[in-house]
């Protein structure tokens, strides 16, 4: 897919991600939207072997939410894909349902593992990397991080040692929407420079406008030409984002972290995004 | 004859790793403790040291084993229920076949106290869904149990180990039942007053018991549980039945091991 077509798509995502939490009544609205770009752009352009509905092949690329919270931007991304019904997404957070407030592997195996409690899945994602690449098989890894997230110690182990195993085919997505939920991240707890740190753990860093379709594109570009090229090291694409991206009464407030739209708050939502510019 | 059971452990490891290939093992700067560096020295490729970081190994055995691969994780194992809630949702409540190894269990590890000891592991591990909890009491029981999780355990599974020798228990040419309870030391005639359940280098002192007993009249029968869940529920019914007391030793807290299990 490219730009514009990857646009609309994104547009669908963000509508379905609101009618989802509209309807569930919970939910996290603001770390779903910053990060839909991103996964547009992934699952409809950069991801290999994930076209198959209904079928999980062994050779696909794989994708770990670790910010599990964000997880109705996936489970929009996966019925556009055509795993699960559209009809689905209205089960959401439901008791039964495969589609849980948080990814559950044991319910909805294509989420590839399950999370919830932040800063466990670039350690998993790490590891699936690894034995990919064991298998001989050509996959690519990408796990999606929050910048609050990053906060958790385990992050850092995993940082530590993807770099070790030389994990070319890993690629961690890191939404930087500055925001979690008691407050701006530079005041909860201050991570910048974040560049800086993770090169120092020694990934490659791609640091870009994580709204801007054509940079989202080439930074995927970028990562798995750098895989291809053997150069051995992991990257980090540092995605500069906005939390409650396309819907402006949610853009950059805290307070839209963790709270439904009602059916007003959604209705307005969803008539912003469907006549929003091309950037949503 | 005596043997730590993770000694008997690496060694099995190292036997299956032949015909496995799927086998890969972790671990956290202890190698030379948990006795995985038998494993490495023979299969350096397949082996992956992940320094003192027990969350991210065990993360990253959870990923490993969503690529098709069958990962134990090796810490002491104080040091594994140190980063629980990575156990809990990356492997329990993700269902990744991960086999977690924790060695030095209880007091019978001797001078280095508490912060090196398992006291607590068999409780945690089995609060957790999907988890099978396993226990040998000696070095061929080791390998049985290894033999069971390598070929036919699916899902998570948490092996006990001991650090100090344990003699040698297991009962000739005794067809290995897994899961199931087993009689270590029978009582003659009749049924027991007392029947005991042990688990791991308790058993041992469960059988010393046992013989110590007897000459002041008491028939104690000793039943050996390497399973600690599955808990073989049925067999313990079927084994206390008329008895006058039924008691459990294990070398862990009292709260939640065998005894919990028992209760
Ligand atoms: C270990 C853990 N601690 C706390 C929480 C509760 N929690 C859920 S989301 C969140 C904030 C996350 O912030 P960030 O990673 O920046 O996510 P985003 O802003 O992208 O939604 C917190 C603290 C959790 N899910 N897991």
């Amino acid at each position: 897919m490219k730009t514009p077509e990857l646009l609309s798509v994104a547009k669908e995502l963000r509508v379905w991600i609101i009618e989802m939490l509209a309807e569930s009544r919970s939910g996290h609205p603001g770390g779903s939207l910053s990060s839909v770009d991103l996964l547009a752009a992934l699952w409809f352009s950069e991801m290999r072997g994930v076209d198959a509905p209904g079928g999980i092949k062994d050779d696909r690329d794989r994708f770990i939410i670790s910010k599990g919270h964000a997880v109705p931007a996936l489970y929009a991304v996966l019925a556009k894909k055509g795993f699960i019904a559209p009809e689905e997404l209205k089960t959401l957070r439901k008791t039964g349902s495969r589609l849980q407030g948080h990814p559950d592997r044991m319910r909805l195996p294509i989420v590839e593992t399950s999370t919830g409690s932040l800063g466990q899945g670039l350690s998993v994602a790490q590891g699936l990397a690894l034995g990919l690449r064991m298998e001989g098989k050509k996959s690519r890894v990408y796990c999606l991080l929050g910048d609050g997230e990053i906060q958790e110690g385990q992050v850092w182990e995993a940082a530590m040692s993807a770099p070790k195993f030389g994990l070319s085919n890993l690629c961690a997505i890191l939404d930087a929407n500055g925001a979690q939920i008691d407050g701006p991240v530079s005041q909860v707890m201050p991570l910048e420079p974040l560049a800086d740190k993770w090169r120092a753990f020694g990934w490659h860093v791609i640091e870009i406008d994580g709204h801007d379709m054509e940079k989202i594109l080439h930074a995927y570009k970028e990562a798995r030409e750098l895989g291809q090229s053997g150069a051995g090291r992991p990257v980090l694409i540092l995605a500069r984002t906005i939390k409650g991206r396309g819907v402006s009464f949610m853009e950059g407030k805290i307070e839209w972290h963790g709270v439904a739209p009602d059916g007003e708050q959604a209705k307005k939502a969803i008539a912003e995004i469907r006549g929003g510019g091309s950037n949503g | 004859m005596a043997k730590a059971t993770r000694q008997a452990f690496a060694e099995s490891l190292v036997k299956l790793a032949g015909n496995h290939q799927e086998i890969v093992v972790l671990d956290a700067d202890l190698a030379k403790s948990t006795k995985t560096e038998l494993f490495a020295k023979k299969h350096p490729d397949r082996f992956f040291e992940m320094g003192i970081a027990e969350a991210n190994m065990i993360g990253t055995a959870a990923g490993l084993a969503l690529s098709g691969k069958l990962p134990f994780l090796c810490s002491f194992g104080c040091f594994l229920t140190g980063r629980y809630d990575t156990i809990r949702m990356s492997v329990a409540y993700s269902q990744a076949n991960v086999r977690l190894v924790g060695t030095h269990a209880g007091l019978g590890i001797g001078d280095d106290g508490h912060s090196q000891m398992g006291l607590e592991d068999i409780a945690l591990m089995r609060a957790l869904p999907t988890m099978g909890v396993f226990q040998p009491m000696d070095a061929r029981e080791t390998e049985l149990v290894m033999e069971y999780l390598v070929n036919d355990w699916k899902g998570p599974a948490y092996l006990r180990l001991t650090r100090q020798n344990v003699p040698d228990l297991y009962p000739e040419g005794r067809v290995f039942q897994p899961c199931k309870l087993m009689e270590i030391v029978k009582v003659d005639v009749g049924r027991p007053g007392v029947v005991c359940f042990a688990t791991g280098a308790a058993v041992a002192e469960a059988v010393a018991a046992a013989g110590a007993l007897l000459p002041s009249g008491i028939a104690m029968s000793v039943w050996n549980v390497h399973s600690l869940k599955p808990f073989d529920e049925e067999g313990m019914l079927a084994a206390i039945k008329g008895a006058r007391l039924v008691i459990s030793v294990e070398d862990h807290s009292v709260i939640g091991g065998l005894g919990s299990a028992v209760a």
